[in-house]
């Protein structure tokens, strides 16, 4: 039922080098199981059903694929926005949580744990729980807790527990241990619903193919508005990888298609405040995944800096480690600064007021050259709400 | 015959103790060793402090922040016990996640632990299946046992395998947690401690996670070669340092 390619995973969850399960006995069990039912689950008629519907009435799926035409005026080209911010919940994350509520109800599981950092993948897994009538606790750094007020109360309107992480840097990194520390005391009964494409095998891969809806619909509508049935350019931004892994998932092995993933280098590259892994890239082991990341001459993870709380994680999934390593993806990075004029920009070509992460992927287009028959894909991963309370600062408004 | 293997013959409820290498001070680490071994210590596991040790509760993981803010590494860690050898008899295993002996680089890390007189290493995010591949040889030319861990979830048929491929001794996870001292054994372990020993295994076996006093430590050593403190230790050396006297008190209460 799956056909892989070699940019997928294999059946032992590598990507070339990357990848692999590098967990404590304690979650070996829990890995196994996981690993034993998730490609049956998905590829079977009834969660397929479910799944679809779910997307299409829920999430309010297709996302439409905008042509934006003042931005390619700008540039010079043709710009096609995949609207993730207009899902429910406002990013492309209930794609994902949806998907791996329904695995773990298959899966017979009564408690869903997650992690989340700025909030968004929270939001999206307390939705999920809610609509699914399931027990779910959300594990987010204290220094998080207190930068993304709204959303804790979302998650706690949503009726989620919102659980402190109060160790190391008490980030995105500190939730996800937590969250795996939870899994190890509670193997039996729980489902761990992680957020982006990380973690132990099969976590990559599972995550990427709940968000391959997104190239699914943009392969489909390019066709239908541009005279080829794909596009030149497909840019996303990547935290952990997953709106990219999703945008990326059905061309990646159609070499036509150019994917650029763009980091956070927050200050700068070589600031010490920074997110962009790739770009100081050093393997190593993260959350039970081999890949790049960021840490000291001593193997200790580095605590990353990003202005955008979603793509501040000091590692990226072990797809896109290999993706920059067989240089099937050009990894590019902005600052801080050139996503929030990205962001301006866009909001007052367009009238879209997009998220800070994926202005990230919208401060690319700065940096790299089209022609005018070129069809841009730009992922749109959610909607700039979130970020309010940040533009005003920055901007003053 | 070597450290190990020579405890395993010759001692009944063995008293192992975990601590965190460079906590609560960077040089403390040989006086705490040497004074767990003045007080009748059998086995130490020397912790390696990690930035995001996940299979750990709160007061290890607060343990490692602190060395790492004192400082503490593994190059540091070599140079604090590379004469160990000439004070300490007892077996030393060290302990710790995988990436940082990742970025050392195994090979040296190995050869390291050879030259210190290390006997044995834990690695809990080390896959099974990737050890066998990659560095079963690696471990076993140098001497250097590896141990496992096994967990309530663990089935018997992994655990039959984990035995085959064992060369120290089998780390028995005495339930489904993180690290953390616990004030009793519960009839759900005693069952699991059961049905490993009926496994037939030829590894000796610790038993380790939640033992803090001497009731714990007690009732673990009926169903094993014996038990490993390690959050209860930790406490008490954050509270004492290299403190002789509190050591010896400590270890005595236990065994
Ligand atoms: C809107 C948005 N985009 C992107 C990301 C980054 O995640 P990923 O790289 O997994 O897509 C996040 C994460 O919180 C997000 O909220």
């Amino acid at each position: 039922m799956s056909t892989r390619n070699k940019y997928q995973a294999d059946e032992n969850g590598m990507y070339g080098q990357f990848g692999g399960a590098y967990i404590p006995e304690m979650l070996y069990p829990n890995i196994e199981n996981l690993k034993a039912v998730y490609e049956d689950i998905i590829g079977s008629a009834a969660f397929q059903q479910e799944y679809k519907s779910l997307l299409k009435d829920y999430v309010g799926r297709p996302s439409p694929l905008y042509l934006a035409k003042r931005l390619s005026e700008k540039y010079q080209t043709n710009i096609y926005l995949k609207r993730e911010d207009l899902n429910h919940t406002g990013a492309h994350k209930i794609n994902n949580t949806v998907g791996q509520i329904l695995i773990a109800k298959h899966m017979g599981k009564e408690r869903i744990i997650a992690e989340t950092g700025a909030g968004q993948h929270g939001v999206a897994s307390a939705t999920a729980c809610a609509l699914m009538g399931l027990k779910c606790v959300v594990y987010m750094g204290e220094v998080d807790i207190k930068r993304q007020a709204p959303n804790v109360a979302r998650m706690k309107m949503l009726g989620a527990e919102v659980k402190a992480a109060t160790s190391g840097s008490r980030t995105l990194k500190d939730a996800t241990n937590e969250a795996l520390r939870d899994w190890i005391c509670n193997p039996e009964d729980t489902f761990y619903l992680i957020g982006s494409v990380v973690g132990p095998h099969p976590y990559p891969d599972m995550v990427a193919r709940l968000q391959a809806v997104i190239s699914e619909e943009i392969k489909q509508q390019i066709s239908e508005k541009t005279n080829k049935d794909y596009p030149d350019y497909v840019i996303a931004c990547v935290g952990g990888g997953s709106n990219a892994a999703g945008s990326f998932y059905h061309f990646l092995d159609d070499e036509r298609v150019k994917l650029v993933a763009v980091e956070a280098s927050g200050m700068g590259v070589d600031s010490g405040e920074t997110a962009a892994t790739i770009a100081l890239g050093d393997m190593g082991i993260i959350h039970g995944s081999k890949t790049y990341l960021m840490q000291s001459d001593d193997g200790q993870i580095t605590e990353p800096y990003s202005i955008s709380a979603g793509l501040d994680y000091p590692g990226i999934g072990p797809q896109h480690a290999h993706l920059f390593d067989t240089n099937r993806a050009q990894f590019l990075s902005a600052t801080d600064k050139e996503a929030l004029d990205a962001a301006l920009q866009l909001t007052q070509l367009e009238g879209i007021i997009p998220a800070l992460e994926s202005s990230h992927a919208l401060a690319a287009l700065d940096k790299m050259t089209f022609s005018e028959n070129d069809s841009v894909v730009i992922t749109l991963s959610g909607r700039g709400d979130k970020d309010m309370a940040t533009y005003m600062e920055r901007f003053g408004f | 015959m070597n450290r190990l293997q020579q405890l395993f013959r010759d001692k009944k409820d063995i008293c192992s103790v975990y601590f965190t290498a460079g906590y609560p001070n960077i040089d403390d680490t040989l006086p705490v060793l040497k004074a767990l071994e003045d007080a009748g210590t059998d086995l130490v596991e020397l912790g390696m402090p990690f930035s995001d040790p996940l299979a750990d509760g709160p007061t290890i993981q607060a343990s490692s922040e602190q060395a790492l803010e004192n400082g503490m590494s593994i190059k540091r860690l070599f140079e604090q016990i590379k004469d160990m050898r000439q004070t300490i008899s007892m077996p030393v295993v060290l302990m710790g996640y995988f990436n940082p002996v990742f970025k050392y680089g195994i090979e040296n890390f190995i050869a390291k632990c050879k030259e210190v007189g290390v006997d044995g290493l834990i690695l809990p995010d080390l896959p099974f299946d990737e050890y066998r591949e990659k560095y079963l040889e690696l471990f076993e030319e140098a001497g250097i046992a590896n141990i496992f861990l096994i967990t309530p979830q663990t089935s018997d048929e992994r655990i039959k395998l984990i035995d085959a491929n064992s060369n120290g001794f089998i780390y028995v996870v005495s339930s489904a947690s993180v690290t953390g001292a616990k004030k009793e054994v519960e009839q759900g372990q005693i069952n699991y401690f059961n049905r490993v020993n009926n496994i037939g295994l030829q590894s000796p076996r610790l038993i380790g996670f939640g033992i803090s006093n001497r009731s714990t430590f007690k009732t673990a050593c009926q169903h094993a070669s014996g038990a490993i403190i390690g959050s209860a230790f930790v406490k008490l050396i954050g509270e004492h340092g290299a403190e002789g006297s509190k050591i010896e008190e400590f270890i005595k209460s236990i065994k």
